[in-house]
């Protein structure tokens, strides 16, 4: 039973994701997918319950390794994504220069 | 901290990210955006760290320690020029991260398992009875995981050009990649069948999802990776979400998900930006398949003198840039060459197909880098229809993007590939090297075009030299 539920907020964070991503647009494109790769280094959360278990030896060397990447992927993710995203400005001084004024 | 509260934390993380995901949409918030989302995350790891399965720190501490350091200077130190790499690198760790913690998984006491399944004996044998459907995930974990890093891996090497970024194509390919898919599925079976932590079937899955990685990206050319970046980020999603099902938690799966979500809709985009199904770019090495029909004719080049002269009568410009405007690291001067346009009374646009650069999206990061403001980056929809009456489109660095064969020949390679029609506008200059071909090596007619004219040489320089008639 446990199985069916986690199949159903499978399904629905999926739909989600769908409706979510589709909504931004191309320029944002790049920022997005560094952001969702570093959402994706949520693999961390397994890692650490791993790695700290306690358990046999070997699974502490695999979780600590693999801690060690998905930090990477997190740390490093949202940091480049930050960088690019306070790159973009919008145009300066001009009141109502949005869509070149055209009426 | 209870199974339950820890689960409730997990839901506010899952806020934040779909919240920050939502933010994202807009450039006015995506910076915001990101915050909440890494705030996500933060709760997520330190709930996690109060789990009662959690007791040795120090090793933890290590991982985290050794990440964040090479995380951290890695996004500090990269160029935007190289963003495609790094985040095939950051995929490729995200990806081997869920390996392990698959295989990790297997050793069952990391694991919020259901009380039947936990491992019986763990001293007394190797054997591990978890139930079939979590060695399932598992052994999904591991394949997803191994072919994501394997194939980011590979990507990055093509991208970086540290290997040839031609596709790598030979006689019986498919063959024996249909034949890695059976051999990695039999495995699969036999290992789940009798699931053992020194079960040599384990290392052969775990051998043959990294070949099989690598098999899956080197049949695929340069000019394609922007869509293999994108599928290994959703990969590295379904990764997390498979490593989700094998240790009972809910936040990786969501997360995953979500992940595995942004990626199908990117490669989607690319690949209707090239007009070609997903499946063309993985299993047709790009350009092998057809030769263009040869275009011939005379170029008219120009020099700077002219293009300033036709620059400033202008009252509509707009800049197609590609990766070729990167590589010269002209961006720079194109902004100021766009300002001084601008002050000269023209509107000035730069206008990006989706598959320009290595990235989707990755010619906006460059320019918003220079200063360009967001608002006067366009899209093709947004362009094509208005671009009669641009009087002078710059092309810099771009070539399959504006290629009308992509039109009108139907025996070019990148036939029915949607482009910015620039050879519609009045002039069209177009900055070169040379007369080489681009990356797809594809043949151009806009270069013969009857209002294109031909700015040779360094696109930096050109432009600086366009810079300094308008200010002598």
């Amino acid at each position: 039973m446990e199985a069916v539920f986690l199949a159903f907020v499978l399904m629905l964070s999926i739909f989600l994701g769908f409706e979510l991503i589709s909504k931004v647009p191309a320029t944002l494109h790049t920022p997005l997918m560094s952001g969702a790769n570093a959402i994706s280094g949520i693999t961390l959360v397994g890692a650490l319950a791993s790695s700290g278990a306690g358990g046999s030896e070997m699974a502490t060397i695999l979780g600590t390794v693999a801690v060690a990447f998905a930090t990477i992927n997190v740390v490093g993710g949202y940091m480049v994504t930050n960088r690019m995203l306070s790159m973009f400005k919008k145009k300066p001084t001009e009141p109502v220069g949005d869509q070149g004024g055209r009426s | 901290m209870s199974v339950e509260l820890i689960n409730l934390w997990y839901i506010v993380a899952a806020a934040l990210f779909i919240f920050g995901l939502k933010q994202l949409g807009s450039p006015a918030t995506a910076v915001r955006g990101n915050l909440l989302s890494a705030i996500g995350m933060f709760i997520a790891v330190v709930v996690s760290l109060f789990s009662r399965d959690v007791i040795e720190f120090q090793w933890i501490a290590v991982g985290v320690v050794i990440g964040s350091v090479i995380g951290a200077l890695a996004a500090q130190k990269v160029a935007m020029t190289s963003m495609p790499e790094m985040v095939a690198l950051f995929n490729g760790s995200g990806g081997l991260a869920s390996l392990l913690v698959g295989w990790a998984a297997l050793y069952g006491s990391g694991n919020a398992l259901p009380a039947e399944a936990v491992v019986s004996g763990a001293a007394a044998s190797a054997a591990v009875s978890v139930s079939t459907f979590t060695v399932i995930t598992i052994l999904l974990s591991v394949l997803i995981g191994g072919m994501t890093f394997s194939g980011s891996i590979i990507a990055w090497g093509k991208l970086a050009e540290v290997m040839t970024s031609r596709a790598i194509v030979f006689g019986a390919q498919r063959l024996v990649n249909a034949a890695l898919l059976v051999a990695l599925i039999a495995c699969g079976v036999m290992f789940a069948m009798e699931p053992s932590l020194t079960s040599p079937y384990l290392y052969i899955v775990i051998g043959l999802s990294l070949l099989f990685g690598v098999m899956a990206v080197i049949p695929i050319g340069g000019a394609d990776m922007p869509v293999v970046i994108s599928l290994l980020n959703s990969y590295s999603g379904l990764a997390a979400c498979a490593a989700g099902f094998a240790i009972n938690n809910n936040i990786l799966i969501v997360a995953g998900s979500l992940v595995g979500a942004a990626g199908i809709i990117l490669t989607n985009i690319m690949c209707k930006a090239m007009n070609r199904s997903l499946a063309n770019v993985l299993f047709s090495g790009f350009g092998a398949v057809k030769t263009a029909t040869k275009v011939e004719g005379e170029v008219k080049p120009i020099v700077a003198d002219d293009a300033f002269l036709i620059l400033e009568a202008a009252s509509s410009v707009t800049f197609v840039p590609g990766y070729g405007m990167a590589v010269a690291q002209a961006q720079h001067v194109v902004r100021e060459l766009g300002e001084l346009l601008e002050g000269n009374g023209a509107e000035v646009t730069y206008a990006i197909h989706p598959v320009a650069g290595r990235m989707p999206g990755h010619m906006n990061v460059l320019l918003a880098e220079a200063n360009v403001p967001y608002d006067q980056l366009v899209e093709m929809d947004d362009i094509n229809p208005r671009i009669d009456n641009i009087d002078v489109a710059v092309v810099i660095g771009a070539n399959d993007v504006v290629n009308p064969a992509a039109r009108e020949d139907e025996n070019s390679p990148i036939y029915g590939m949607p482009i910015i029609n620039v050879d519609s506008a009045r002039t069209v200059f177009v900055l070169k090297r040379s007369m080489a071909s681009g990356f797809s090596g594809v043949d151009n007619p806009l270069f013969f075009g009857e209002n294109t004219r031909m700015l040779f040489g360094d696109a930096k320089e050109s432009i600086s030299s366009v810079i300094a008639e308008f200010k002598g």
